[in-house]
């Protein structure tokens, strides 16, 4: 239900980082969602798509790699991969408290084209000429 | 023209994870407990936090309340009903509190029961938006949040929504005076929630009976001495 505000907090990030690349455009956002972050991939999709409209991020692909919840076990001394029905390790069955992933929602990278000479310089070269 | 990847390794929340940092900060340096009370609509979370509030300040806590809403002040006219100082929150169609909200509600209480500085409080409550999905994301600086779960919605709630019963320092079942109509299942409710967040405490409370309050009371009073 709150995907809205995640794509929307997604493109203020982007537009941030690229401010940095003039005539820069993004080709590609990668984020790492934990399966804890309660975020709907199909969801953030849609919304993405709503909220890049008509902006300099329209068209840009929206990259989602879900992560599974990864507990660390003190008894096993191990990290364990488990599902989000019951927090124990799935090795001994302790209470597994101590999460190592899961709860990700962060931006990874983004995958922009540069362009160091804008199309309007190329008309101002055949003009001298 | 070139292709390059920008690495960012940057929370999408980081701003409302700063906001809330600074709160918690503020909270920790005023020595108030602030807890933050999520569950889905109709729990009872209210009638439940104006107990809470009339008996504590029975007891002479100094105690206030912040609740959320998409619309109307219906729960703070209800909440202040304990006498307590209540400022109600409409996210007009936003479903959970930030820590932006909570930062802009915390100044200029002086109208409302006079509280101006948040040292005066010993406790804050934040009511947040009804819903189990979304407010599991939103850190509001809180110390203590806790999920609650009436005994008319199902056992298997924790099972539905395990990021917010896994990120929750406590649960409350509500309602427990009507376990028997129900068909409540308590052996199963309190293995689901079990399940997903092993060792939590829980309270089984009636806000109607007063059953269960008395336990809570003893861990609040227990958690505001542990603040350091």
């Amino acid at each position: 239900m709150h995907e809205l505000s995640i794509a929307a907090s997604i493109v203020d990030a982007v537009t941030e980082t690229t401010a940095a690349y003039p005539g820069s455009r993004v080709r590609e956002v990668r984020l790492r969602v934990g399966a804890l972050a309660s975020v709907i991939e199909d969801s953030l999709q849609f919304c993405w798509g709503v909220t890049t409209e008509d902006t300099p991020l329209a068209g840009a692909k929206l990259v989602v790699n879900m992560l599974p919840v990864v507990i660390h076990c003190e008894n096993c001394s191990a990290d364990e991969q488990i599902g989000v029905q019951s927090f124990r390790c799935p090795r001994c069955g302790e209470p597994a408290g101590d999460l190592r992933q899961g709860r990700e929602l962060e931006i990874e990278s983004i995958e922009i084209d540069d362009e160091p000479e804008p199309a309007i310089s190329l008309l101002q070269q055949e003009d001298e000429r | 023209m070139t292709t390059r990847i920008v690495e960012l390794r940057r929370g999408i929340l980081k701003k409302n994870d700063e906001l809330a940092a600074g709160l918690r900060a503020r909270f920790h340096a005023a020595g108030v407990l602030v807890l933050n009370l999520v569950s889905s609509p109709g729990t009872g979370k209210t009638t439940f936090l104006e107990r809470t509030l009339r008996e504590l300040r029975g007891h002479g806590a100094r105690v206030a309340a912040l609740v959320g809403d998409l619309e109307t002040d219906n729960d703070a006219r209800r909440l202040a009903a304990s006498g307590a100082p209540v400022r109600q929150i409409n996210t007009h169609g936003i479903c959970h509190l930030d820590a932006e909200m909570i930062g802009k509600h915390l100044d200029g209480w002086d109208a409302l029961g006079g509280i101006t500085d948040l040292a005066l409080l010993d406790y804050l409550f934040i009511e947040n938006v009804g819903n189990l999905v979304c407010p599991s994301s939103y850190d509001l600086g809180e110390r203590i949040r806790v999920a609650l779960l009436s005994v008319t919605e199902g056992e298997d709630k924790p099972l539905k929504y395990p990021t917010l019963f896994n990120s929750a320092d406590a649960a409350v079942i509500t309602k427990i005076d009507l376990a028997e109509p129900c068909g409540f299942d308590r052996d199963a409710a309190l293995k689901n929630i079990n399940e997903i967040r092993p060792g939590i405490r829980v309270f089984e409370t009636s806000a109607k009976t007063g059953v269960g309050m008395a336990e809570w009371f003893g861990y609040l009073e227990e958690a505001r001495k542990n603040l350091g």
